[in-house]
């Protein structure tokens, strides 16, 4: 099978670019490689990642001025053909900014930066990011933000239920989605969310720390494993016909 | 030439954390009959142009597009005509 090559995008303030980088390419031996804001276009990628970090040093609001660099219009335009793209932490914030979806993230409930290992139940193990996961299953990964509290309109958060596009919802370790659970206030105890076309993903969780076993625990390897299979079917189906 | 001063407010249905938490400050230094804390920002602008429709247009737009985010915040703004500006002079 081939490499899915990874285009992990790096803002003046990410600091979780190299951690992506390690966890796709020496981890999950795929390949990978560093897409400076100031360019135009991705290149020859087959999958976007919007790491964490502190891009613009979050000035005026998370992810709002990064919106405005030169490759997130290329990133736009590839998310809008299909290609996915998985946008964590800030990167999440910067793609609601730039409206690849719904809603806003917002200054956590507790006004405090939140570090610390949680546990998110998988809501629907038939997308494209969770396929290698069981319905339902339980993943343990950190997380670490001060502004994560997932918020929409009533409409939004209606439609995004309805149409199955909670990827995440923060949990107790048993699964149980009380508020206990939720580290920052986010309505529903969202922590993930697909745009329409379920190409895009975005979560506050990083699963790119979650990733070497070495370090104890490799629940968000298997993001990156779905996303990996889907292309390995698509190659199958193409082979064959 | 125009000068802007532009205040962003959380929606008033959005929950304001920070609100809140110096709501209850104020409340600890005795300020009891104080209620309905909210914290936004202050942003203020020139706007090189003679034409105070034009100045209008620029700052809304600016607001619509990056000073705000219209899923969670509302803005307003104030134009002033100024004759100079600070930073062409010397």
């Amino acid at each position: 099978m081939q490499k899915v090559k990874f285009g992990i995008l790096v803002f003046p303030g990410s600091n979780c670019d190299h951690d992506a980088h390690y966890a796709v390419s020496s981890v999950l031996n795929q390949e990978a490689r560093f897409v400076w804001h100031k360019e135009s276009s991705l290149g020859d990628v087959d999958v976007v990642v919007i790491p964490g970090g502190f891009s613009y040093g979050d000035y005026l609001r998370c992810g709002a001025i990064a919106r405005f660099s030169p490759i997130m219009q290329d990133v736009v335009r590839f998310a809008r053909a299909g290609g996915p793209v998985i946008g964590i932490c800030n990167g999440f914030q910067i793609l609601t900014e730039v409206g690849l979806l719904p809603g806003a993230l917002l200054r956590n409930e507790s006004l405090r930066f939140v570090c610390k290992d949680v546990y998110v139940r998988v809501e629907q193990a038939g997308a494209r990011f969770t396929s290698a996961c069981a319905p339902g299953e339980v993943l343990r990964i950190p997380i670490a933000h001060g502004e994560g509290r997932y918020v929409a309109d009533a409409e939004t958060l209606r439609r995004l239920e309805g149409e199955g596009r909670v990827v995440f919802r923060y949990v107790t370790p048993e699964g149980e989605a009380v508020p206990e659970a939720n580290p920052n206030g986010s309505m529903n105890n969202i922590a993930g969310i697909l745009n329409e076309g379920g190409n895009v993903l975005g979560l506050m969780p990083h699963p790119e720390r979650a990733c070497d076993p070495l370090l104890g625990n490799s629940d968000g390897q298997k993001v990156f494993q779905s996303l990996i299979q889907s292309f390995a079917v698509h190659e199958t189906v193409h082979n064959l016909s | 030439m125009f000068k802007a001063k532009i205040t962003v407010t959380l929606r008033t249905s959005i929950l304001d954390p920070q609100g809140k938490a110096v709501e209850h400050g104020l409340h600890s230094m005795g300020y009891t009959s104080v209620s309905g804390v909210r914290i936004g920002k202050h942003i203020e602008l020139e706007v090189h142009t003679e034409s105070r429709d034009e100045a209008e247009r620029v700052v809304k737009e600016a607001c619509e597009r990056l000073l705000s985010n219209p899923v969670m915040e509302d803005f307003s703004f104030t134009l002033e005509s100024v004759k100079r500006s600070v930073h062409a002079e010397g």
